[in-house]
C-alpha cells in the first residue's frame, strides 16, 4: 500500500501504460481510432487543446466517463500538462473496467512547444455577447455555460406540441445545435398549439418548418433535420451524435425505443406527456442513478386497453407549459445547475393549476437498467393510438 | 375518507369526476370499494397478477411498488394517486 504521493504515482505508473506525443500525432494523422481525453481543468482546456479531443476535467471522470466514452472497449487515450493527472486518471479508467486505455507521456505543454497542431474552443463574438447578454449576467450561466450551451447537441422528438416550445427556447438560448426527428407535414389542425409553425407552411415537412424558425429566431444555431419516424433500424444513427434527448413523441413504441436506445446509449432522456388538460415532466437519467421509463412502466399497455386517438382533445396551451418545462431541464442538464427531475415525475393539471410531484424510483428488476437485464435489443411494438 | 385522484383516461367510470373517495384499510380493499362505487375500475387498474404494468398507484408521493404493494396501509387522510402511462405528445 502506498503511503505518500510519489509511491502512490510510481505505483500508478507501473500499472498502466504510456504512450509517446509523436505516437499520438501519428495516430490522428492516420486517423487511426482513438478517444483522446483531455482531462484538464476546462479553463486550461479552453486555451487550446488537441483536435478531437473531448474535455472531461479529472474531477468529473468517474461521473462522466461512461457518457461520454459508453464502449469500455474503445482504445482511450488521456492527456493532461504533464502527465501526472492523465496517469491518475489512467488508473481510474481502468478500475472502471475500460479495456485500452493509455496515458501521454509527458503532455499538452510539451504538445504546444513542439508546435503540433491544437484547437481552441471558440470564443463568444460581440454579436454573441449581445444576444446573450441576460444569460452572461447570471453568475450561474456566464460566459462559460454560454459556450456549453453552443456547443451543446439536444435531439427533440417530435416537432409538434412540445417540441415547438422547446425548440423555440433551446434556440433562443443559442443551443449550438438542435436535432427534429418528425415525418409529418403541417397541418392547419396543428396551429392551435404547434407554435413553431406558420399559416403559410401548411403542407410543409414539420422539419422544414421549425429550421426555418429556428434559422429566423437565431443564426447561430445548427438545425439537423431527421424526416423520418423513429425505428429501431435508425434509432441508434439519429441519437449518436447528440447529448440530450428531449422526449415529445405521441406513442408508446417510439417511448419505449427511446428507453432502450437512450439507457443503453447512456442519453439523458427529458420526458414530457399531455393528455387533454393534464401534463407529466421528469428527466430520466440511469447513467446518473435515476430510473427509466421501463422502471416505472415494463411494458405498454396492450392496444386494446389503450384510449383510442380518434378523438384526442389538448388544450392548446398545454403542451406550451409542458415542453417549455422540458426545455429548462434540458438546459440545466447541459449546464450542470440546479437539481434536474431525476427520480421525480412532475404532474401538471391546468384546470385545477396545480403542480404535483411523484417519488420515481429505480426498479431492481428493472428489465433494461436492472442488474439482470431481459432485454437487450430492440422491440418493435404494435403502433397503436393510444391518445384519446 | 382517503381522497382517490383519478387519471383522465379513467374519468369515463368516474362521471367525469377527478377525484372520488373509498374506503379501505389497504389499498386492495380501497380499489375494490372503489369497483362499488365505479363498477369496471378494478379491471382497468388490476389484472390477475395484481397491478397491472403500465399503472402505478402512489400513496402520497410514493409508489406502492416500493411500499406494501396492495397491502400498503392507509389512513384516512391519504391521497392516492393512480397515473397510468400516458404516450401523448406532439398530438400530431
Amino acid at each position: 500500500m502506498p503511503t505518500t504521493y510519489t509511491d502512490l504515482i510510481a505505483e500508478i505508473r507501473k500499472n498502466i501504460s504510456t504512450v509517446s506525443l509523436e505516437e499520438i500525432k501519428r495516430r490522428l494523422e492516420a486517423n487511426e481510432p482513438m478517444v483522446l481525453v483531455d482531462v484538464r481543468e476546462k479553463e486550461e482546456n479552453r486555451a487550446g487543446y488537441i483536435p478531437g479531443a473531448i474535455s472531461v476535467p479529472r474531477g468529473f471522470l468517474e461521473m462522466q466517463i461512461e457518457q461520454k466514452v459508453p464502449d469500455k472497449n474503445a482504445p482511450v487515450v488521456l492527456y493532461c500538462a504533464g502527465g501526472t493527472r492523465s496517469a491518475l486518471a489512467a488508473k481510474t479508467l481502468i478500475d472502471l473496467g475500460y479495456t485500452r486505455v493509455e496515458s501521454a507521456n509527458p503532455g499538452f505543454v510539451r504538445w504546444k512547444d513542439l508546435g503540433y497542431p491544437m484547437e481552441t474552443p471558440p470564443q463568444l463574438s460581440d454579436a454573441q455577447r449581445d444576444r446573450y447578454s441576460r444569460h452572461l449576467l447570471l453568475p450561474e450561466v456566464g460566459e462559460a455555460g454560454q459556450a456549453k450551451l453552443l456547443a451543446s447537441k439536444i435531439l427533440l422528438l417530435g416537432a409538434g406540441g412540445l417540441g415547438s416550445p422547446a425548440a423555440l427556447y433551446l434556440a433562443a438560448a443559442g443551443v449550438g445545435t438542435i436535432g427534429l426527428v418528425d415525418a409529418d407535414v403541417v397541418d392547419a389542425s396543428n396551429l392551435q398549439r404547434q407554435i413553431m409553425h406558420a399559416t403559410s407552411r401548411v403542407g410543409m415537412p414539420k422539419v422544414d418548418s421549425g429550421e426555418q424558425t429556428i434559422r429566423d429566431l437565431n443564426p447561430d444555431v445548427k438545425v439537423v433535420k431527421f424526416e423520418e419516424r423513429l425505428t429501431s433500424h435508425n434509432v441508434e444513427r439519429i441519437f449518436r451524435d447528440f447529448d440530450i434527448i428531449v422526449d415529445g413523441c405521441d406513442n408508446f413504441p417510439t417511448r419505449y425505443l427511446v428507453n432502450d436506445a437512450s439507457v443503453w446509449m447512456k442519453k439523458p432522456v427529458v420526458h414530457g406527456s399531455i393528455f387533454r388538460f393534464e401534463g407529466q415532466v421528469t428527466t430520466f437519467h440511469p447513467a446518473a442513478g435515476g430510473p427509466c421509463y421501463r422502471c416505472l412502466y415494463p411494458e405498454p399497455p396492450p392496444p386494446h386497453l389503450a384510449p383510442s386517438c380518434q378523438e384526442a382533445g389538448v388544450l392548446g396551451i398545454l403542451p406550451g407549459v409542458v415542453g417549455t418545462i422540458q426545455a429548462t431541464e434540458a438546459i440545466k442538464l447541459v449546464l450542470g445547475q440546479g437539481n434536474p427531475l431525476v427520480g421525480r415525475l412532475l404532474t401538471y393539471d391546468s384546470l385545477r393549476m396545480k403542480f404535483g410531484e411523484l417519488k420515481l424510483r429505480k426498479d431492481k428488476t428493472c428489465p433494461v437498467c436492472g442488474p439482470a437485464p431481459t432485454i437487450t435489443t430492440y422491440i418493435d411494438y404494435e403502433f397503436f393510438c393510444n391518445i384519446g | 375518507m382517503p381522497v382517490v385522484r383519478i387519471p383522465t383516461p379513467l374519468r369515463t367510470l368516474t362521471g367525469s369526476k377527478d377525484e372520488v373517495e373509498a374506503t379501505g384499510a389497504t389499498v386492495g380493499e380501497l380499489i375494490e370499494d372503489l369497483e362499488k362505487r365505479h363498477p369496471g375500475i378494478r379491471d382497468r387498474l388490476l389484472d390477475e397478477k395484481g397491478v397491472r404494468r403500465f399503472v402505478n398507484i402512489f400513496v402520497g408521493d410514493e409508489d406502492i411498488r416500493f411500499l406494501d404493494g396492495l397491502s400498503t396501509e392507509l389512513k384516512a387522510t391519504d391521497h392516492i394517486s393512480i397515473v397510468p402511462a400516458i404516450a401523448g405528445g406532439s398530438g400530431a
